[in-house]
């Protein structure tokens, strides 16, 4: 799922602050899974909203809102149901619900309350860790299915690299190196002769440094 | 400048005991301050952020939570997550530029203890010495003394 943290308080309240009635949009995504954007977060951090302009000596109606994603033509429609109840929306969905907002509410102030971090999962309650990159060419089948795009910082696909000490990166010795991880778990699958094929030289354009990436289901559009 | 600070204090049943003496006559005679709102919850682990940003929304100038003892626990967690909580609004009081020590967390045995004073006087002198709180404008007017 997609991660995200709340941006800190005062970037949020200097963002809302020139509004009379701001709709703070949560999602029942994602972001509710890694309890930084659902309908109890937002609650909170309508209170905190609240709390923070009348610090500043100004004030707002604040509401609160939920729609079942942010990343769905159908929900964000669903917004017309507070017609006229706010001049500003501030969503706590990730980026791309504030992106959906924006582009099919094109007289809707809209503004993000959260930072959306990684692609991730959580292995323990209250931690995420990031695990794919989105990267549009898969290798993980090559990698006994641990990414070395997102895992390794140097994203290296022929790895590990010379700073791998012990087990750990070199940009941190309290990460792991996930070709370390790779290394020892195509050993254990015994699969390790496959590591002595050199991973041609990648192209990246499917990660998104071609522009803008977009997918089309023919089977699905109608 | 003096005043008296309006002060919020949710509680768990354990540790509040004293305000069930003679319908609170115990906690006034044992000098508990008059100024401290009770509000006993069965377990502080029932408390959401939410409610303690409310009482800030209502104008309080400090909210306190008294729980069980981290490892002694009635409800096993409840405490420990109370304490969570405290702790997630006492760094939103700080990103907001307030004095985060409006708001703290106690953990006292159960039963009839003078902690449980201790500790409302401690509020309410490092209260009384920060002074009023920025959310006192809206300060709403009814009282909930033994509340809830
Ligand atoms: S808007 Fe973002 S957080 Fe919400 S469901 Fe879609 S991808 Fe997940
Ligand atoms: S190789 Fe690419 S698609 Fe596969 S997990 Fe890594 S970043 Fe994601």
């Amino acid at each position: 799922m997609i991660i995200a943290e709340r941006k800190p308080l005062a970037e949020i309240v200097d963002m809302v602050k020139g509004h009379d009635k701001i709709l703070v949009l949560a999602c029942r995504g994602c972001v509710t899974v890694c309890s930084a954007g659902g309908e109890r977060e937002a609650a909170i951090l309508a209170s905190l909203i609240r709390l923070g302009l009348q610090k500043i000596g100004s004030s707002a109606e604040v509401i609160e809102g939920s729609l079942v994603r942010q990343c769905d033509k159908e929900y964000i429609d669903a917004i017309d149901r507070w017609q006229g109840q706010y001049d500003a929306i501030l969503s706590t969905a990730c980026g791309v619900g504030v992106n959906f907002i924006a582009n099919l509410r094109p007289g809707d102030n809209v503004y993000p309350a959260l930072n959306t971090t990684f692609f991730g999962g959580s292995a323990q309650q209250g931690i995420w860790s990031e695990q794919c990159a989105g990267c549009g060419d898969c290798v993980l089948h090559l990698t006994g299915g641990l990414c070395p795009v997102a895992r390794c910082a140097k994203s290296l696909m022929n790895g590990p690299c010379g700073g791998s000490v012990d087990g750990r990166c070199e940009i941190d010795r309290e990460v792991d190196c996930v070709w370390q991880l790779i290394y020892d778990r195509m050993g254990r699958l015994n699969r390790r002769e496959e590591l002595q094929t050199s991973v041609p030289i990648r192209d990246w354009s499917s990660a998104g440094h071609g522009g803008p990436r977009k997918q089309v289901r023919k089977d699905l559009t109608v | 400048m003096s005043f008296t600070p309006d002060i919020r204090l949710f509680s768990c049943h354990y540790t509040s005991q004293q305000s069930c003496a003679d319908q609170g006559a115990e906690l006034r005679k044992l000098g508990f301050p008059e100024n401290i709102r009770l509000n006993r919850v069965s377990c502080t682990g029932k408390l959401q952020v939410t409610t303690l940003l409310k009482a800030f929304e209502e104008g309080a100038d400090a909210v306190y939570v008294v729980g069980c003892p981290v490892d002694a626990c009635h409800n096993v967690k409840g405490s420990l997550r109370a304490a969570k909580r405290v702790e997630a609004v006492r760094q939103a009081l700080g990103e907001l530029g307030v004095e985060p020590e409006r708001v703290a967390m106690y953990h006292l045995p159960r039963g009839l203890h003078p902690e449980f004073i201790d500790a409302g006087r401690e509020m309410n002198e490092r209260i009384g010495k920060l002074g009023p709180g920025p959310f006192r404008l809206n300060r709403q007017t009814e009282s909930t003394l033994m509340g809830a």
